[in-house]
Protein backbone atom coordinates (compact mmCIF):
# COMPACT_ATOMS: atom_id res chain seq x y z
CA UNK A 1 0.00 0.00 0.00
CA UNK A 2 1.25 3.48 -0.88
CA UNK A 3 2.23 5.18 2.36
CA UNK A 4 2.86 8.62 0.82
CA UNK A 5 0.75 11.71 1.21
CA UNK A 6 -2.82 11.40 0.04
CA UNK A 7 -3.35 13.62 -2.99
CA UNK A 8 -5.91 16.13 -1.75
CA UNK A 9 -7.32 18.27 -4.54
CA UNK A 10 -9.73 20.33 -2.49
CA UNK A 11 -11.00 20.71 1.05
CA UNK A 12 -13.94 22.35 2.77
CA UNK A 13 -14.56 22.78 6.48
CA UNK A 14 -17.97 23.83 7.78
CA UNK A 15 -18.67 24.72 11.41
CA UNK A 16 -21.79 26.46 12.78
CA UNK A 17 -20.05 29.84 12.56
CA UNK A 18 -17.55 29.44 9.72
CA UNK A 19 -16.97 28.03 6.26
CA UNK A 20 -13.47 27.59 4.86
CA UNK A 21 -12.95 26.45 1.27
CA UNK A 22 -9.41 25.50 0.24
CA UNK A 23 -7.99 27.64 3.01
CA UNK A 24 -10.13 30.70 2.17
CA UNK A 25 -12.98 31.74 4.48
CA UNK A 26 -16.42 32.20 2.92
CA UNK A 27 -18.38 35.07 4.46
CA UNK A 28 -21.83 34.25 5.85
CA UNK A 29 -24.31 36.38 7.79
CA UNK A 30 -26.20 33.53 9.50
CA UNK A 31 -25.00 30.75 11.81
CA UNK A 32 -25.97 27.12 12.44
CA UNK A 33 -28.79 25.54 10.46
CA UNK A 34 -29.77 28.99 9.11
CA UNK A 35 -26.28 29.34 7.67
CA UNK A 36 -26.74 26.08 5.74
CA UNK A 37 -29.96 27.51 4.26
CA UNK A 38 -28.10 30.74 3.41
CA UNK A 39 -25.41 28.71 1.63
CA UNK A 40 -28.10 26.72 -0.19
CA UNK A 41 -29.69 29.94 -1.49
CA UNK A 42 -26.30 31.26 -2.63
CA UNK A 43 -24.86 28.12 -4.23
CA UNK A 44 -27.88 26.00 -5.24
CA UNK A 45 -31.32 27.65 -5.05
CA UNK A 46 -33.21 25.27 -7.35
CA UNK A 47 -33.28 21.99 -5.41
CA UNK A 48 -36.30 22.12 -3.07
CA UNK A 49 -35.58 18.60 -1.79
CA UNK A 50 -32.95 20.35 0.34
CA UNK A 51 -35.71 21.50 2.70
CA UNK A 52 -36.88 17.92 3.32
CA UNK A 53 -33.40 16.90 4.49
CA UNK A 54 -32.30 16.63 8.11
CA UNK A 55 -29.40 18.79 9.27
CA UNK A 56 -26.81 16.04 8.74
CA UNK A 57 -27.85 15.65 5.11
CA UNK A 58 -28.04 19.42 4.58
CA UNK A 59 -24.53 19.74 5.97
CA UNK A 60 -23.02 17.05 3.76
CA UNK A 61 -25.03 18.18 0.74
CA UNK A 62 -23.86 21.81 1.02
CA UNK A 63 -20.25 20.84 1.75
CA UNK A 64 -20.16 18.53 -1.29
CA UNK A 65 -21.86 21.11 -3.49
CA UNK A 66 -19.45 23.95 -2.73
CA UNK A 67 -16.39 21.69 -2.83
CA UNK A 68 -17.22 19.93 -6.11
CA UNK A 69 -18.26 23.17 -7.84
CA UNK A 70 -15.14 25.03 -6.83
CA UNK A 71 -12.41 22.45 -7.18
CA UNK A 72 -10.87 21.34 -10.44
CA UNK A 73 -10.89 17.64 -9.86
CA UNK A 74 -10.11 14.84 -12.22
CA UNK A 75 -12.14 11.70 -12.54
CA UNK A 76 -12.11 9.03 -15.20
CA UNK A 77 -15.63 9.83 -16.27
CA UNK A 78 -16.46 13.29 -14.98
CA UNK A 79 -18.54 15.30 -17.40
CA UNK A 80 -19.96 18.74 -16.87
CA UNK A 81 -23.70 18.92 -16.41
CA UNK A 82 -26.00 21.78 -15.52
CA UNK A 83 -25.62 20.89 -11.84
CA UNK A 84 -21.85 20.66 -11.90
CA UNK A 85 -20.27 17.36 -12.67
CA UNK A 86 -21.43 13.86 -13.39
CA UNK A 87 -19.13 11.53 -11.53
CA UNK A 88 -20.12 8.01 -12.45
CA UNK A 89 -17.22 6.29 -10.76
CA UNK A 90 -16.49 8.67 -7.92
CA UNK A 91 -16.75 7.26 -4.37
CA UNK A 92 -18.30 9.04 -1.39
CA UNK A 93 -16.90 7.79 1.94
CA UNK A 94 -18.01 9.70 5.02
CA UNK A 95 -17.70 9.10 8.74
CA UNK A 96 -18.60 10.47 12.15
CA UNK A 97 -18.84 9.20 15.71
CA UNK A 98 -22.52 9.89 16.44
CA UNK A 99 -24.30 8.31 13.45
CA UNK A 100 -27.69 10.03 12.88
CA UNK A 101 -28.24 10.96 16.54
CA UNK A 102 -29.79 14.40 15.96
CA UNK A 103 -32.46 13.07 13.64
CA UNK A 104 -32.90 9.93 15.76
CA UNK A 105 -33.81 12.22 18.67
CA UNK A 106 -36.31 14.11 16.50
CA UNK A 107 -37.92 10.85 15.39
CA UNK A 108 -38.05 9.57 19.01
CA UNK A 109 -40.23 12.56 19.88
CA UNK A 110 -42.87 11.30 17.40
CA UNK A 111 -43.18 7.87 19.07
CA UNK A 112 -43.19 8.81 22.74
CA UNK A 113 -45.81 7.07 24.89
CA UNK A 114 -49.09 8.92 24.83
CA UNK A 115 -48.02 10.96 21.81
CA UNK A 116 -47.54 8.25 19.22
CA UNK A 117 -47.54 9.46 15.64
CA UNK A 118 -44.42 8.12 13.88
CA UNK A 119 -43.26 10.25 10.98
CA UNK A 120 -42.06 8.35 7.88
CA UNK A 121 -40.43 11.55 6.58
CA UNK A 122 -38.24 11.72 9.70
CA UNK A 123 -37.65 7.96 9.85
CA UNK A 124 -35.94 7.94 6.44
CA UNK A 125 -33.18 10.14 7.82
CA UNK A 126 -32.47 7.94 10.86
CA UNK A 127 -29.56 6.32 9.02
CA UNK A 128 -26.23 8.13 8.72
CA UNK A 129 -25.56 6.92 5.18
CA UNK A 130 -28.59 8.80 3.80
CA UNK A 131 -26.36 11.87 3.39
CA UNK A 132 -24.11 9.89 1.02
CA UNK A 133 -27.24 8.98 -0.97
CA UNK A 134 -28.33 12.63 -1.16
CA UNK A 135 -24.87 13.61 -2.47
CA UNK A 136 -24.91 10.71 -4.96
CA UNK A 137 -28.32 11.72 -6.32
CA UNK A 138 -27.36 15.38 -6.66
CA UNK A 139 -24.10 14.70 -8.49
CA UNK A 140 -25.14 11.47 -10.24
CA UNK A 141 -22.43 9.51 -8.46
CA UNK A 142 -22.91 5.80 -9.13
CA UNK A 143 -19.67 4.69 -7.54
CA UNK A 144 -19.29 3.50 -3.99
CA UNK A 145 -21.04 5.23 -1.09
CA UNK A 146 -20.03 4.20 2.42
CA UNK A 147 -20.55 5.50 5.95
CA UNK A 148 -18.37 4.57 8.95
CA UNK A 149 -18.79 5.33 12.64
CA UNK A 150 -15.32 5.97 14.10
CA UNK A 151 -13.70 7.37 17.23
CA UNK A 152 -12.00 10.23 15.39
CA UNK A 153 -11.06 11.66 11.99
CA UNK A 154 -7.59 10.09 12.01
CA UNK A 155 -9.19 6.64 11.95
CA UNK A 156 -10.68 7.36 8.52
CA UNK A 157 -7.29 7.70 6.80
CA UNK A 158 -6.31 4.00 6.79
CA UNK A 159 -9.79 3.15 5.53
CA UNK A 160 -9.39 5.61 2.64
CA UNK A 161 -5.86 4.35 1.90
CA UNK A 162 -6.95 0.71 1.85
CA UNK A 163 -9.82 1.68 -0.46
CA UNK A 164 -7.49 3.54 -2.84
CA UNK A 165 -5.26 0.45 -2.75
CA UNK A 166 -7.87 -1.52 -4.70
CA UNK A 167 -9.93 1.17 -6.46
CA UNK A 168 -8.90 3.61 -9.12
CA UNK A 169 -11.29 6.41 -8.39
CA UNK A 170 -11.61 9.86 -6.96
CA UNK A 171 -13.01 9.84 -3.43
CA UNK A 172 -15.08 12.53 -1.79
CA UNK A 173 -14.13 11.71 1.78
CA UNK A 174 -14.35 13.15 5.23
CA UNK A 175 -16.11 13.81 8.49
CA UNK A 176 -19.78 14.81 8.62
CA UNK A 177 -21.39 15.01 12.06
CA UNK A 178 -24.42 16.72 13.55
CA UNK A 179 -25.47 16.29 17.19
CA UNK A 180 -27.96 19.18 17.49
CA UNK A 181 -29.52 21.57 14.95
CA UNK A 182 -26.80 24.12 15.57
CA UNK A 183 -23.97 21.77 16.51
CA UNK A 184 -22.26 20.23 13.54
CA UNK A 185 -18.92 19.77 11.84
CA UNK A 186 -17.96 18.79 8.31
CA UNK A 187 -14.55 18.46 6.75
CA UNK A 188 -14.67 16.99 3.26
CA UNK A 189 -11.81 16.45 0.85
CA UNK A 190 -11.52 15.42 -2.77
CA UNK A 191 -8.85 12.74 -2.84
CA UNK A 192 -7.34 11.65 -6.11
CA UNK A 193 -5.69 8.33 -6.78
CA UNK A 194 -3.27 8.45 -9.71
CA UNK B 1 -8.40 -12.60 -1.09
CA UNK B 2 -9.01 -13.35 2.61
CA UNK B 3 -9.87 -16.56 4.45
CA UNK B 4 -12.78 -17.28 6.74
CA UNK B 5 -11.41 -19.14 9.76
CA UNK B 6 -14.47 -19.07 11.99
CA UNK B 7 -18.14 -18.14 11.89
CA UNK B 8 -21.26 -18.08 14.04
CA UNK B 9 -24.95 -17.25 13.85
CA UNK B 10 -27.12 -16.71 16.91
CA UNK B 11 -30.76 -16.15 16.02
CA UNK B 12 -34.22 -17.15 17.24
CA UNK B 13 -33.68 -20.30 15.13
CA UNK B 14 -30.70 -21.47 17.14
CA UNK B 15 -27.24 -21.07 18.60
CA UNK B 16 -24.38 -21.52 16.16
CA UNK B 17 -24.12 -21.60 12.36
CA UNK B 18 -24.81 -25.32 12.05
CA UNK B 19 -27.98 -25.17 14.17
CA UNK B 20 -29.24 -22.26 12.07
CA UNK B 21 -28.37 -24.00 8.81
CA UNK B 22 -30.22 -27.15 9.91
CA UNK B 23 -33.23 -25.06 10.95
CA UNK B 24 -33.34 -23.48 7.48
CA UNK B 25 -32.97 -26.90 5.84
CA UNK B 26 -35.87 -28.17 7.95
CA UNK B 27 -37.97 -25.23 6.77
CA UNK B 28 -38.28 -23.66 10.20
CA UNK B 29 -38.98 -19.97 10.67
CA UNK B 30 -38.54 -17.51 13.50
CA UNK B 31 -41.40 -15.40 12.16
CA UNK B 32 -44.53 -14.97 14.23
CA UNK B 33 -47.05 -12.28 15.10
CA UNK B 34 -46.15 -10.10 18.07
CA UNK B 35 -49.03 -8.19 19.63
CA UNK B 36 -47.76 -6.59 22.83
CA UNK B 37 -44.01 -6.38 22.37
CA UNK B 38 -43.81 -2.56 22.27
CA UNK B 39 -46.25 -0.02 23.71
CA UNK B 40 -48.43 1.77 21.09
CA UNK B 41 -47.04 -0.33 18.23
CA UNK B 42 -49.60 -2.26 16.18
CA UNK B 43 -49.19 -6.05 15.94
CA UNK B 44 -46.36 -7.04 13.60
CA UNK B 45 -44.81 -10.23 12.23
CA UNK B 46 -41.10 -10.62 13.03
CA UNK B 47 -38.40 -13.08 14.06
CA UNK B 48 -37.52 -12.04 17.62
CA UNK B 49 -35.72 -13.77 20.49
CA UNK B 50 -38.25 -15.07 23.04
CA UNK B 51 -36.18 -13.45 25.78
CA UNK B 52 -35.18 -9.90 24.83
CA UNK B 53 -31.41 -9.76 24.30
CA UNK B 54 -28.87 -7.10 25.16
CA UNK B 55 -26.82 -5.95 22.20
CA UNK B 56 -23.24 -6.25 23.50
CA UNK B 57 -23.57 -9.63 25.30
CA UNK B 58 -25.29 -11.07 22.21
CA UNK B 59 -22.42 -9.93 19.97
CA UNK B 60 -19.84 -11.29 22.41
CA UNK B 61 -21.61 -14.68 22.53
CA UNK B 62 -21.49 -14.91 18.74
CA UNK B 63 -17.83 -13.84 18.53
CA UNK B 64 -16.83 -16.38 21.20
CA UNK B 65 -18.63 -19.11 19.28
CA UNK B 66 -16.71 -18.16 16.10
CA UNK B 67 -13.35 -17.92 17.89
CA UNK B 68 -13.95 -21.42 19.27
CA UNK B 69 -13.53 -22.84 15.74
CA UNK B 70 -10.21 -21.17 15.23
CA UNK B 71 -6.93 -22.73 16.31
CA UNK B 72 -4.18 -20.21 16.84
CA UNK B 73 -0.56 -20.89 17.75
CA UNK B 74 -0.62 -18.39 20.56
CA UNK B 75 -2.64 -15.59 22.10
CA UNK B 76 -0.86 -12.90 20.10
CA UNK B 77 -3.55 -12.81 17.42
CA UNK B 78 -5.59 -10.19 19.21
CA UNK B 79 -3.14 -7.33 18.67
CA UNK B 80 -3.15 -7.93 14.89
CA UNK B 81 -6.94 -7.99 14.75
CA UNK B 82 -9.46 -5.31 13.80
CA UNK B 83 -13.04 -5.54 15.09
CA UNK B 84 -15.65 -4.40 12.56
CA UNK B 85 -19.25 -4.02 13.74
CA UNK B 86 -22.06 -3.98 11.19
CA UNK B 87 -25.22 -2.42 12.57
CA UNK B 88 -27.89 0.14 11.73
CA UNK B 89 -29.17 1.13 15.18
CA UNK B 90 -26.62 -0.45 17.52
CA UNK B 91 -27.40 -0.49 21.23
CA UNK B 92 -30.30 1.94 21.77
CA UNK B 93 -29.12 4.19 18.89
CA UNK B 94 -25.49 4.19 20.08
CA UNK B 95 -23.21 2.54 17.52
CA UNK B 96 -19.67 3.40 18.63
CA UNK B 97 -19.80 2.57 22.37
CA UNK B 98 -20.95 -1.06 21.89
CA UNK B 99 -18.18 -1.59 19.32
CA UNK B 100 -15.65 -0.27 21.84
CA UNK B 101 -17.08 -2.46 24.60
CA UNK B 102 -16.89 -5.55 22.39
CA UNK B 103 -13.27 -4.89 21.34
CA UNK B 104 -12.38 -4.12 24.96
CA UNK B 105 -13.97 -7.38 26.16
CA UNK B 106 -11.54 -9.34 23.96
CA UNK B 107 -8.56 -7.20 25.00
CA UNK B 108 -8.28 -5.74 21.51
CA UNK B 109 -6.05 -2.64 21.44
CA UNK B 110 -7.20 -1.28 18.05
CA UNK B 111 -10.02 1.27 17.74
CA UNK B 112 -12.98 -0.63 16.24
CA UNK B 113 -14.75 0.30 13.00
CA UNK B 114 -18.53 0.47 12.69
CA UNK B 115 -20.01 0.11 9.21
CA UNK B 116 -23.42 1.79 9.00
CA UNK B 117 -24.44 1.55 5.38
CA UNK B 118 -28.11 0.70 5.95
CA UNK B 119 -29.19 -2.82 4.94
CA UNK B 120 -25.97 -3.44 2.98
CA UNK B 121 -23.78 -3.05 6.10
CA UNK B 122 -23.10 -6.78 6.61
CA UNK B 123 -21.64 -7.15 3.12
CA UNK B 124 -19.89 -3.75 3.22
CA UNK B 125 -18.22 -4.74 6.52
CA UNK B 126 -16.76 -7.84 4.85
CA UNK B 127 -15.48 -5.67 1.98
CA UNK B 128 -13.87 -3.29 4.51
CA UNK B 129 -12.21 -6.29 6.20
CA UNK B 130 -10.83 -7.47 2.86
CA UNK B 131 -9.37 -4.06 2.04
CA UNK B 132 -7.73 -3.59 5.45
CA UNK B 133 -6.23 -7.09 5.44
CA UNK B 134 -5.07 -6.89 1.82
CA UNK B 135 -3.42 -3.54 2.57
CA UNK B 136 -1.41 -5.27 5.29
CA UNK B 137 -2.84 -3.17 8.12
CA UNK B 138 -4.11 -6.16 10.12
CA UNK B 139 -3.81 -9.94 9.94
CA UNK B 140 -7.31 -10.79 11.14
CA UNK B 141 -10.72 -9.13 11.16
CA UNK B 142 -13.65 -10.04 13.39
CA UNK B 143 -16.75 -8.98 11.47
CA UNK B 144 -19.83 -9.03 13.68
CA UNK B 145 -23.29 -8.02 12.46
CA UNK B 146 -26.12 -7.38 14.89
CA UNK B 147 -29.40 -5.54 15.29
CA UNK B 148 -32.00 -5.78 18.05
CA UNK B 149 -35.58 -4.76 17.25
CA UNK B 150 -36.98 -1.79 19.13
CA UNK B 151 -40.06 0.40 19.17
CA UNK B 152 -37.98 2.89 17.17
CA UNK B 153 -37.35 0.52 14.26
CA UNK B 154 -40.70 -1.26 14.14
CA UNK B 155 -42.72 1.98 14.33
CA UNK B 156 -40.62 3.50 11.56
CA UNK B 157 -41.05 0.59 9.17
CA UNK B 158 -44.78 0.52 9.98
CA UNK B 159 -45.06 4.26 9.29
CA UNK B 160 -43.23 3.60 6.05
CA UNK B 161 -45.81 0.89 5.20
CA UNK B 162 -42.95 -1.50 4.45
CA UNK B 163 -44.02 -4.35 6.78
CA UNK B 164 -45.99 -7.40 5.75
CA UNK B 165 -48.70 -8.33 8.27
CA UNK B 166 -47.96 -12.01 7.60
CA UNK B 167 -44.80 -14.07 6.92
CA UNK B 168 -43.09 -12.48 3.93
CA UNK B 169 -43.18 -13.97 0.43
CA UNK B 170 -40.11 -12.83 -1.51
CA UNK B 171 -40.46 -12.74 -5.31
CA UNK B 172 -44.15 -13.69 -5.02
CA UNK B 173 -46.59 -11.60 -7.10
CA UNK B 174 -48.64 -11.13 -3.89
CA UNK B 175 -45.74 -10.09 -1.69
CA UNK B 176 -46.84 -7.53 0.87
CA UNK B 177 -43.59 -6.29 2.36
CA UNK B 178 -40.86 -7.34 4.73
CA UNK B 179 -40.62 -8.80 8.23
CA UNK B 180 -38.02 -7.59 10.67
CA UNK B 181 -35.69 -9.94 12.53
CA UNK B 182 -33.03 -10.17 15.22
CA UNK B 183 -29.69 -11.94 15.06
CA UNK B 184 -26.00 -11.64 15.78
CA UNK B 185 -23.56 -13.24 13.38
CA UNK B 186 -19.77 -13.29 13.16
CA UNK B 187 -17.22 -14.11 10.49
CA UNK B 188 -13.52 -14.11 11.33
CA UNK B 189 -11.37 -13.37 8.29
CA UNK B 190 -7.64 -13.89 8.17
CA UNK B 191 -4.76 -13.33 5.75
CA UNK B 192 -3.04 -16.54 4.72
CA UNK B 193 -0.02 -16.77 6.97
CA UNK B 194 1.88 -19.27 9.04
CA UNK B 195 0.23 -18.14 12.27
CA UNK B 196 -3.15 -19.19 10.99
CA UNK B 197 -4.00 -22.84 11.34
CA UNK B 198 -7.04 -24.99 11.34
CA UNK B 199 -9.99 -25.05 9.05
CA UNK B 200 -10.68 -22.60 6.28
CA UNK B 201 -14.33 -22.40 5.44
CA UNK B 202 -14.33 -20.09 2.43
CA UNK B 203 -12.43 -17.28 0.78
CA UNK B 204 -13.74 -13.79 0.09
CA UNK B 205 -12.43 -12.93 -3.34
CA UNK B 206 -14.13 -9.76 -4.60
CA UNK B 207 -16.49 -7.05 -3.42
CA UNK B 208 -18.23 -4.02 -4.86
CA UNK B 209 -20.44 -1.17 -3.63
CA UNK B 210 -22.45 1.12 -5.94
CA UNK B 211 -25.09 3.78 -5.43
CA UNK B 212 -28.17 4.01 -7.67
CA UNK B 213 -28.02 7.84 -7.52
CA UNK B 214 -31.79 7.65 -7.88
CA UNK B 215 -33.78 7.84 -4.61
CA UNK B 216 -32.96 7.71 -0.89
CA UNK B 217 -35.72 5.27 0.05
CA UNK B 218 -36.58 3.39 -3.16
CA UNK B 219 -34.35 1.29 -5.41
CA UNK B 220 -33.57 2.17 -9.01
CA UNK B 221 -36.18 0.84 -11.48
CA UNK B 222 -33.33 -0.42 -13.68
CA UNK B 223 -31.37 -1.99 -10.81
CA UNK B 224 -28.42 0.18 -11.82
CA UNK B 225 -26.32 0.06 -8.65
CA UNK B 226 -27.04 -3.60 -8.01
CA UNK B 227 -26.23 -4.48 -11.64
CA UNK B 228 -22.91 -2.62 -11.45
CA UNK B 229 -22.00 -4.53 -8.27
CA UNK B 230 -22.80 -7.86 -9.93
CA UNK B 231 -20.75 -6.99 -13.02
CA UNK B 232 -17.78 -6.01 -10.83
CA UNK B 233 -17.75 -9.25 -8.84
CA UNK B 234 -18.42 -11.34 -12.00
CA UNK B 235 -15.25 -10.06 -13.73
CA UNK B 236 -13.50 -13.12 -15.19
CA UNK B 237 -16.50 -15.35 -14.41
CA UNK B 238 -19.40 -16.66 -16.49
CA UNK B 239 -22.92 -16.99 -15.04
CA UNK B 240 -22.59 -20.81 -15.10
CA UNK B 241 -19.56 -20.49 -12.78
CA UNK B 242 -21.83 -19.15 -10.03
CA UNK B 243 -23.33 -21.98 -7.95
CA UNK B 244 -25.67 -19.74 -5.94
CA UNK B 245 -26.77 -16.13 -5.69
CA UNK B 246 -27.76 -15.06 -2.19
CA UNK B 247 -30.21 -12.28 -3.02
CA UNK B 248 -31.58 -9.63 -0.66
CA UNK B 249 -35.21 -10.70 -1.30
CA UNK B 250 -36.91 -8.54 1.31
CA UNK B 251 -40.37 -9.16 -0.22
CA UNK B 252 -41.10 -5.47 -0.65
CA UNK B 253 -42.62 -4.89 -4.10
CA UNK B 254 -39.82 -2.58 -5.27
CA UNK B 255 -36.79 -4.45 -3.93
CA UNK B 256 -37.64 -7.80 -5.46
CA UNK B 257 -38.60 -6.23 -8.81
CA UNK B 258 -35.32 -4.31 -8.85
CA UNK B 259 -33.24 -7.39 -8.01
CA UNK B 260 -34.98 -9.41 -10.72
CA UNK B 261 -33.97 -6.78 -13.28
CA UNK B 262 -30.39 -6.53 -11.99
CA UNK B 263 -29.99 -10.34 -12.07
CA UNK B 264 -31.37 -10.49 -15.62
CA UNK B 265 -29.08 -7.72 -16.81
CA UNK B 266 -26.10 -9.58 -15.30
CA UNK B 267 -27.16 -12.89 -16.92
CA UNK B 268 -27.79 -14.51 -13.52
CA UNK B 269 -31.56 -14.95 -13.78
CA UNK B 270 -31.32 -18.73 -14.14
CA UNK B 271 -28.81 -19.37 -11.37
CA UNK B 272 -30.00 -20.98 -8.10
CA UNK B 273 -31.12 -18.33 -5.65
CA UNK B 274 -30.94 -18.26 -1.85
CA UNK B 275 -33.77 -16.28 -0.25
CA UNK B 276 -33.54 -16.36 3.55
CA UNK B 277 -35.89 -13.62 4.83
CA UNK B 278 -38.80 -16.11 5.31
CA UNK B 279 -36.63 -17.85 7.95
CA UNK B 280 -34.79 -15.01 9.72
CA UNK B 281 -36.76 -11.92 8.74
CA UNK B 282 -34.73 -8.89 7.76
CA UNK B 283 -32.02 -8.79 10.42
CA UNK B 284 -30.68 -5.43 9.13
CA UNK B 285 -27.02 -5.03 10.16
CA UNK B 286 -26.75 -8.80 10.70
CA UNK B 287 -28.38 -9.79 7.38
CA UNK B 288 -25.24 -9.72 5.22
CA UNK B 289 -23.30 -11.80 7.73
CA UNK B 290 -26.07 -14.33 8.51
CA UNK B 291 -26.91 -14.85 4.85
CA UNK B 292 -23.27 -15.16 3.72
CA UNK B 293 -22.77 -17.97 6.26
CA UNK B 294 -25.94 -19.87 5.30
CA UNK B 295 -25.09 -19.58 1.59
CA UNK B 296 -21.56 -20.87 2.23
CA UNK B 297 -22.92 -23.90 4.12
CA UNK B 298 -25.44 -24.54 1.33
CA UNK B 299 -23.10 -24.93 -1.65
CA UNK B 300 -20.79 -27.86 -2.44
CA UNK B 301 -17.03 -27.68 -1.89
CA UNK B 302 -15.05 -25.80 -4.55
CA UNK B 303 -17.95 -23.72 -5.73
CA UNK B 304 -18.32 -19.98 -6.12
CA UNK B 305 -21.26 -17.95 -4.87
CA UNK B 306 -22.38 -14.33 -4.71
CA UNK B 307 -24.09 -12.50 -1.84
CA UNK B 308 -25.87 -9.25 -2.72
CA UNK B 309 -27.78 -6.62 -0.72
CA UNK B 310 -29.45 -3.24 -1.30
CA UNK B 311 -30.64 -0.59 1.10
CA UNK B 312 -31.83 2.87 2.02
CA UNK B 313 -29.65 5.67 0.75
CA UNK B 314 -29.66 3.97 -2.68
CA UNK B 315 -26.69 1.79 -1.78
CA UNK B 316 -26.05 -1.70 -3.18
CA UNK B 317 -23.28 -4.20 -2.42
CA UNK B 318 -22.14 -7.61 -3.63
CA UNK B 319 -19.33 -10.02 -2.78
CA UNK B 320 -17.97 -13.13 -4.51
CA UNK B 321 -16.83 -16.03 -2.33
CA UNK B 322 -15.46 -19.51 -2.88
CA UNK B 323 -16.07 -22.45 -0.60
CA UNK B 324 -13.18 -24.86 -0.24
CA UNK B 325 -10.84 -26.45 2.24
CA UNK B 326 -7.52 -24.79 2.71
CA UNK B 327 -4.83 -25.82 5.16
CA UNK B 328 -1.38 -24.61 6.07
CA UNK B 329 0.11 -27.20 3.71
CA UNK B 330 -1.34 -25.91 0.44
Amino acid sequence: MDKGQLKVEGEIEIQPTSVVLNGQPIATSETGDKMLVELYRRYVGDYPKFFKMDTLSRLGFIAAEILLKNTEHRTQTATLTEHGTQNTDMAVILANSKASIKNDTDYMATISNGNYYPSPALFVYTLPNIVTGEIAIRHQIQGETSFYILENQEQLEPIIRSTLNVKRSTILAGWCECTEPNRFYAKLQIIWNN
Amino acid sequence: MIYCVGHSIISPLGEGSQANYEAVQAGRTGLKIHTNRFEDVEPFCASLFDTPQSFVPLCIRSIEDAIGQWTMDNGQWIKDTIFILSTTKGDQLDLLTPAQEIACHFGNPNPPIVVSNACTSGVCAQITAMRLLEAGLYKHAVVVGCDIQTKFIVSGFQAFKALSPEPCKPFDPDRKGLNLGEAAATIIYSVQNSECRGQNFWTLEAGSIHNDANHISAPSRTGEGSYRCLMDVMKGFQPEDIALVGVHGTATPYNDAMETIALERAGLQDRPRSVLKPHFGHTMGAAGVVETIICALSVPQNSTFIKMLSGFGGVNAAIRLRVGQWTKDN
